[in-house]
């Protein structure tokens, strides 16, 4: 490719013979060779030797002391937590060198019509400048699971109550001893058919004291009848004591429960609780009622979601990851960006070409040799992923979100078998190889390509 | 290995391999050893460090010793095997995993407790502790720093709200459990995100359903984890934690330092948190209540009239070299005055039979270390004492099992299995 003419071939014949200039050369190698000497040292002793040792390491047991040959490679594919690892490790390849790509891309292209893109841009690009570590740590109180400690939560909690009010009374449930019964939704029953003129006592338990509505009254025993009547009260008072099942003094009604009264299954009728806990149903007569307090009297609040729990953890890490890095994506791309031809786009919207179509078809095949750049920087990036998982992950899930830079760690650090750690170390080495060759070569056709245009 | 340490502070120590070297001016001293440097590691950070310090300059004071305090935060072992393969292990380290303790022993790197050193511990420790710190016959170790294991914290206002008292035997801990549940007051916070959290659990009910005896050959091995004992002491724990409304709901994505704060915090969602002494420090750096005032502990409660028993766990101090200052600073460690003036400080058990208790700064630190010395039966944490990669860290197989047990149930038969078949592995290996 080169056109310059070959360094090796003199360009003027030296003086001397054959032998002065052998003598030449070999002083030239010597040279060559007293100037190498510290780069080859340095890199000897700071990479060849430790993969060389590693690959040592790796064929050997825990401590070291026998050799087991190809025993850990079998362990690292066989046994389920370094599998897990790596199949996790695979996820991870997959989507996130691709989802911090297409918002890089996303970033990168909208930003171009913002008017302070540098600002912008400086916003977007600003978690780079966060080690994983602290990215970590934040996300850590981003995730939480607790409305109260985590953001994320806290957003959805905020935006699900909004449309969906809370019950009266969460967590309440029906008192053990009381004849009554409660389905797994939290619903509450009588166990026995009612009749009209029966009263129907409906303790309940589990509530904190200062959950009563300041309108509450001290429940009272119900007159009996005409119809069907009852009492909803919270049967614990300070301190315990009374008779479970009875209204006792101190004991207080719960007032705006729904009440529902059952036939064969179907509802017949629904009032709700007044401020001693009372409720009747005049009109009702004869018997073979059920009544029924509904399940979302007491459905407990929404939550959120358990973004750390075994399911979410690996999408959660990913999305912090993202967070992290779609910056860096963001800048190399619009960097793609600003060098593609005018001409080509111009010429495209001239023709009628939409936005998309111009993305699409002009500049997403301009910049393809950046993308790719991008892509594979991040695969490298991603295969050696620890620090995030080690600090959002909490303990409990880390079986779950495993990778195989994790995997190492323990292996080596905490189980002392440095037999293991190595061989996964050795595998996360010839992982990141293809993509290293692949890169340099990148590199290499790019710097020859300038040595053209020069 | 328990810390109350947060495990943040230990994940910023470990990944930015950072060790903290506190080094303080030295003042020229005269005394028997003046001139002489010794070095000193153990895990301790903050308060705990600066307590630690305040012993050290004593140690100096008397003997014109320079001591040198080097921090490792909670992975002390790594960092105790990376200097020993680097060929310059400290003088002193203090070693929370008798395990760890006994793989350097059979290893031949730590120097046996002669002279100063074995006539103060053997002076001043009960033989249960000296038994402990003996390896193959030889003394090798003194506990410096001890933890009472079997306590229960709990909210006295919440007792008093829902009319309990604090239960003796585990039926009354079940019935009391309820009671909190009707009250609504919040009941047992289980911190599950932290496996050790869980293996104490297991410990102490093992404890009282099998007895000491069977407890020391389950540390050792000597008996299978199928062991009916352990089928039946799982089943004790899984009637807890399955019971209606007993715990805290997601235990697995509580942390230790979170469960506190949720029954010692501003916002109660529990009234009870089982762990150490350790607690207190906790509830103390919350700075919401007052131990002793709202907060206080009971013992924890007697199984099938099991006599009172204690679980603990604590630092021993080994040496890895013989010189004559680091015999003298061991058997400075293991004086009743070193165990003085760390116990004023507070935050401080000792097992030193020459305390005196009214050393302790507060009545509930006093309690804690009655409550350890009047223990009939005294254990050391059996998870630490198994291999690490079986109970002691992070992804140990019997943090991982109990998680799963307490996250799903399951079949205590089958969980015997898989600890049983874990165990296997880990006894095996040399690691």
């Amino acid at each position: 490719m080169s056109r310059q003419p070959p360094l090796t071939r003199p360009r003027h014949r030296s003086p001397g013979g054959p032998a002065v200039r052998s003598r030449r050369r070999r002083e030239h190698q010597r040279v060559a060779l007293l100037f190498l000497a510290p780069t080859v040292l340095i890199v000897g002793a700071l990479v060849a030797y430790p993969i060389l040792h590693t690959i040592w390491m790796s064929l050997h047991s825990a401590d070291g002391s026998r050799f087991v040959g190809l025993a850990n490679y079998v362990e690292m594919f066989t046994s389920p937590n370094t599998r897990r690892a790596i199949t996790n490790n695979a996820i991870w390849v997959i989507v996130a060198p691709t989802v911090v790509t297409a918002f890089g891309l996303m970033f990168a292209v909208l930003t171009e019509r913002v008017r302070l893109v540098n600002a912008f841009r400086l916003t977007l690009f600003m978690p780079m400048a966060i080690s994983f570590l602290a990215a970590g740590v934040t996300f850590r109180l981003v995730y939480d699971e607790d409305p109260d400690r985590g953001l994320l939560n806290a957003a959805l909690v905020a935006v699900h109550d909004s449309f969906a009010p809370s019950s009266p009374y969460p967590g309440a449930t029906v008192r053990a001893e009381s004849g009554l019964r409660s389905t797994d939704d939290g619903a509450v029953l009588t166990s026995t058919p009612v009749a009209a003129g029966e009263v129907v006592y409906l303790p309940l338990v589990g509530l904190p004291a200062d959950q009563l509505p300041p309108h509450a009254a001290p429940a009272a025993e119900p007159p009996a009848g005409p119809g069907l009547s009852g009492v909803v009260w919270r049967d614990f008072i300070r301190g315990g004591g009374g008779t479970p099942g009875a209204v006792d003094a101190e004991e207080y009604g719960l007032p705006g429960v729904t009440v529902e009264v059952l036939r064969a299954g179907e509802v017949v009728a629904t009032t709700t609780t007044d401020a001693q806990g009372w409720f009747t149903f005049p009109e009702l007569t004869g018997g073979g009622y059920t009544v029924r307090l509904p399940a979302d009297n007491f459905a407990e609040p929404f939550r959120g979601l358990t973004w750390l729990g075994p399911g979410l953890v690996t999408p959660a890490i990913i999305g912090s990851y993202i967070w992290v890095w779609a910056g860096f994506a963001m800048v190399v791309i619009s960097a793609g960006l600003s060098s593609i031809p005018r001409e080509a786009v111009e010429a495209a919207r001239m023709d009628g070409a939409t936005d998309w179509q111009i993305l699409r078809l002009i500049t997403i095949p301009l910049i393809r040799p950046v993308l790719t750049v991008v892509v594979v920087t991040l695969v490298i990036n991603v295969l050696k992923i620890f620090d995030l998982v080690m600090v959002l992950a909490p303990e409990s899930v880390q079986p779950e979100a495993s990778v195989i830079g994790l995997e190492m760690y323990h292996a080596s650090f905490t189980q002392l078998n440095t037999g293991l750690g190595s061989a996964l170390a050795v595998l996360l080495f010839a992982l990141v190889l293809p993509g290293m060759a692949w890169r340099a070569r990148v590199l290499k056709r790019q710097e020859a390509r300038r040595g053209e245009l020069l | 290995m328990v810390r109350s340490v947060s495990r943040l502070v230990a994940l910023l120590v470990t990944m930015t391999l950072v060790v903290g070297c506190a080094g303080r001016p030295s003042r020229p001293a005269d005394g028997p050893l003046a001139g002489q440097a010794v070095e000193v590691a153990a895990i301790w950070t903050g308060a705990e460090q600066a307590a630690f310090l305040a012993v050290l300059e004593a140690f100096e004071a008397r003997t014109g010793a320079t001591v040198r305090y080097t921090s490792g935060g909670d992975d002390l072992p790594t960092l105790l095997n990376s200097r020993l393969a680097g060929g310059s292990p400290p003088d002193v380290a203090l070693i929370g995993q008798p395990g760890v303790v006994t793989q350097l022993a059979r290893r031949g790197v730590l120097a046996p407790l002669t002279g100063e050193a074995e006539v103060a511990v053997r002076s001043h420790y009960s033989p249960e502790w000296v038994e402990l710190g003996t390896i193959d016959g030889t003394l090798y170790g003194v506990y410096y720093k001890v933890a009472n294991k079997s306590v229960i914290w709990y909210r006295p206002d919440a007792f008093d709200e829902a009319g309990v008292r604090p239960p003796r035997t585990w039926e009354e801990l079940h019935q009391v459990t309820r009671t909190l549940a009707d009250a609504g007051v919040g009941t047992m916070a289980v911190p599950g995100a932290d496996g050790w959290v869980l293996t104490d659990w297991f410990e102490n009910i093992y404890l009282r359903v099998a007895g000491a005896e069977r407890y020391d050959q389950l540390a050792r091995h000597e008996i299978p984890w199928t062991h009916p004992t352990v089928v039946e002491s799982l089943t004790l724990l899984q009637d807890y934690w399955s019971a209606d409304r007993a715990i805290q709901d997601d235990p697995l994505q509580l942390k230790f330092v979170q469960a506190v704060a949720d029954v010692f915090g501003p916002r109660p969602k529990s009234s009870m948190l089982f762990e150490g002494d350790f607690v207190a420090a906790e509830i103390i750096r919350l700075g919401m209540v007052a131990v002793g005032d709202g907060a206080a502990f009971f013992d924890w409660p007697s199984i099938h009239g099991s006599p009172p028993a204690v679980v603990t766990a604590g630092d021993q101090a080994v040496a890895f070299t013989n010189r004559p200052v680091t015999m003298a600073l061991i058997a400075f460690l293991a004086s009743p005055e070193a165990a003085e003036i760390a116990a004023r400080r507070g935050g401080f058990l000792s097992a030193n039979q020459g305390l005196d208790p009214a050393a302790y700064p507060d009545p509930v630190t006093r309690e804690l270390a009655t409550s350890l010395r009047n223990a009939d039966v005294l254990r050391f944490d059996l998870s630490d004492l198994t291999p690490q990669s079986f109970g002691g860290g992070t992804n140990a197989e019997m943090w991982r099992l109990l998680q799963g047990f307490l996250a799903d149930g399951g079949d205590p038969q089958q969980v015997a299995e898989q600890l049983e078949a874990a165990a296997q592995r880990a006894f095996r290996s040399p690691a």
